[in-house]
């Protein structure tokens, strides 16, 4: 037995005290943990949906309003589709400003017996696209060949299996990086492939609200503008002159987004601020009742020889050792609640979310760790004093 | 030679003379007894001669050292080195088993040793009780740990404060044989006590009232009983 192990004879002498003081702290580095984490996942998700767009522009036939919400295009993952005159490509190629130009056609496959599950199919121009290739070029080398898919991160199948569209069976040959938002949904294929898959389901007898030609159609168009001009400007030029078209600026759209993070990450914040100053009120109180409580004990040490030095030695030890077991503690419990509900926090937030890298994650749990390192300590600070100062003769006097 | 020398000690707060101009002086080997009803000073005394108080006026010299100029870590240090303490509330950690607490002793002393505190232990007869709790012990049994307690560090001085206080008269006439014991092997003890017949145990009884030595008397029978 050495002094120096007082601490944790006490600790382990008064579990029910000790696993009280421990939840508080575990609290603590809980809500650090969880909040940063979510925060964090919060920004990666708009950081994501910002590199991974790709596009200043998207323009959908005006008639799609009325099908989907254009403010949360990228984000709600419904599945859906429409369709507008590939005419439309030319026509808005030809706008002043309009630096890239890309067509996309959409698919939404159904729960029925043609179909292995409902999905959004994207079908892209691999001659012209600028927003899904690079993502796909960093898990799969080649073009996607005829029939072939790229699914998203959260699409079930896994590269090596097929997903039944429409009657058709569509070999998986890439799963793409995740992207916190609706893009991991769904499943990328070719233009042509699309098309085959749109005459798969006219043959099937589904109505898919095509005005006109299956091979003259598009979904959406997605634009980059040039450096000279502003998205504004193009936006309010095709609007202005482009019938029947809607374009939206995807600015805007992240914008919105944006504006709904900080409003989320604000609410975070505040709430992470309101557990620390009730559970460091608490702790200071904890522990000033626990140095009230021991004086006896540190009186009967200062008369064995005990110096203040030591005193408070041994009562800062027993603060951080409640701390660092209190922070791992509450980093692993936070860990128990942020990962598994990942999706369902992300779908309550309705907001893209994408959880940060093992690195990221393990510096947010030594962050916590040090928070609560600082912050126990600190807590116990007044009561350390108190107790390093404690009247020796206490003992004495009382059995007079 | 003597272990403890009071001289003109008073210690004043306000208006109130604790103690008033005590002259006392104890022999090394020596069992004294000090004497005295409630707020006679006997408190202020014991605060005093085990270093965590010190006289407003007067010397008090333990083991040759005046330990009325010392600062507040010498006292430390001295207390640590020279002097055994008993409580009549036997104040051990109740979070460390019988030989524990004896070994917390002689961990701030010099080097905690277990067969040490063990034998400790064993001279108050209670070894097989060493890896027992405070809250496992009897009365008796916890002051029995205070007394290896403070023997643990071989002291100048042995101050015990009512030692007897919370004991039955079985468990009264064990701790009284053991400081009997501990004076026939030369420690100088001081017993703090209300009760006539441990004052009785001793070979002078040292009488305060009114923060005044009001008499001192030596005990003719010391030899016969021990």
């Amino acid at each position: 037995m050495k002094a120096s192990h007082l601490p944790v004879y006490n600790l382990r002498h008064f579990p029910v005290r000790t696993a009280a003081l421990l939840l508080l702290v575990a609290l603590l580095a809980m809500s650090l943990f969880c909040g940063s984490i979510v925060i964090t996942s919060l920004q990666n998700g708009l950081d994501s949906l910002n590199a991974r767009l790709g596009a200043d522009i998207i323009c959908i036939p005006a008639t799609a309003r009325s099908k989907v919400n254009t403010d949360n295009l990228l984000l709600t993952g419904t599945t859906g589709y429409f369709y507008m005159k590939s005419g439309y490509l030319d026509t808005l190629a030809k706008i002043d400003g309009v630096e890239q130009i890309s067509a996309q056609l959409f698919l939404a496959s159904m729960r029925a017996d043609c179909c292995s599950v409902a999905i959004q199919v994207i079908g892209i121009d691999q001659q012209t696209d600028f927003t899904v290739q690079p993502w796909i070029a960093q898990s799969y080398g080649t073009a996607l060949g005829d029939c072939e898919l790229a699914v998203g991160s959260r699409v079930t199948s896994g590269v090596g299996e097929s997903i039944r569209i429409y009657g058709v069976n569509c070999p998986v040959v890439a799963r793409l990086a995740s992207t916190g938002t609706a893009m991991d949904t769904a499943v990328y294929c070719s233009m042509d492939t699309l098309r085959a898959l749109l005459e798969a389901a006219r043959d099937l007898g589904h109505n898919l609200q095509i005005d006109g030609d299956p091979e003259d159609v598009i979904s959406a168009v997605y634009i980059r503008v040039s450096p000279d001009t502003t998205v504004e400007a193009v936006t309010n030029d095709i609007n202005l002159h482009v019938r029947k078209v809607e374009a939206v600026s995807t600015r805007t759209m992240l914008s919105g987004i944006s504006d709904s993070l900080d409003g989320v990450s604000g609410t975070v914040s505040l709430l992470i601020a309101a557990v620390w100053i009730l559970v460091f009120v608490v702790l200071i109180l904890a522990f000033a009742m626990l140095a009230h409580e021991r004086k006896k004990e540190f009186a009967v040490l200062r008369v064995m020889g005990m110096s203040r030095r030591m005193l408070a030695g041994t009562a800062l030890v027993e603060t951080m050792i409640l701390s660092a077991a209190g922070g791992v503690l509450g980093a692993g419990m936070g860990a128990l609640v942020v990962f598994p509900f990942s999706t369902l926090i992300e779908t309550r937030l309705g907001l893209p979310y994408l959880t940060p890298d093992a690195a990221q994650i393990a510096l947010y749990a030594l962050l916590s760790l040090a928070a609560v390192l600082l912050i126990g300590p600190l807590s116990s600070a007044w009561a350390v004093f108190r107790l390093s100062h404690v009247d020796t003769g206490l003992i004495l006097r009382e059995a007079d | 030679m003597s272990v403890l020398e009071m001289k003109n000690v008073s210690k004043i707060y306000g208006e109130l003379k604790a103690l008033d101009n005590v002259n006392i002086r104890v022999e090394k080997g020596e069992w004294v007894a000090i004497m005295g009803p409630s707020g006679s000073g006997k408190s202020t005394m014991m605060n005093i001669i085990v270093c965590m108080d010190k006289p407003s006026l007067g010397e008090v010299f333990l083991d040759g050292v005046d330990i009325s100029r010392e600062s507040s870590r010498s006292l430390t240090n001295i207390r640590r080195d020279k002097i055994g303490l008993i409580f009549q509330q036997f104040h051990m950690v109740n979070y460390l088993t019988a030989v524990e607490n004896v070994m917390v002793s002689q961990y701030y002393h010099s080097i905690p040793d277990e067969a040490e505190a063990l034998e400790a232990l064993d001279r108050v007869g209670l070894k097989d009780r060493a890896k027992h709790l405070p809250s496992q012990l009897s009365g008796g049994e916890q002051q029995r740990v205070c007394v290896a307690r403070a023997l643990i560090n071989h002291p100048e001085l042995i101050l015990a404060d009512e030692p007897t206080g919370n004991l039955d008269e079985a468990n009264e006439y064990i701790v009284l044989e053991l400081f009997r014991q501990l004076h026939a092997a030369g420690t100088t003890l001081i017993v703090v006590t209300h009760d006539p017949e441990v004052a009785e145990a001793a070979q002078r009884t040292i009488v305060l009232e009114h923060g005044r030595v009001a008499r001192e008397v030596i005990n003719e029978h010391f030899g016969a009983k021990n």
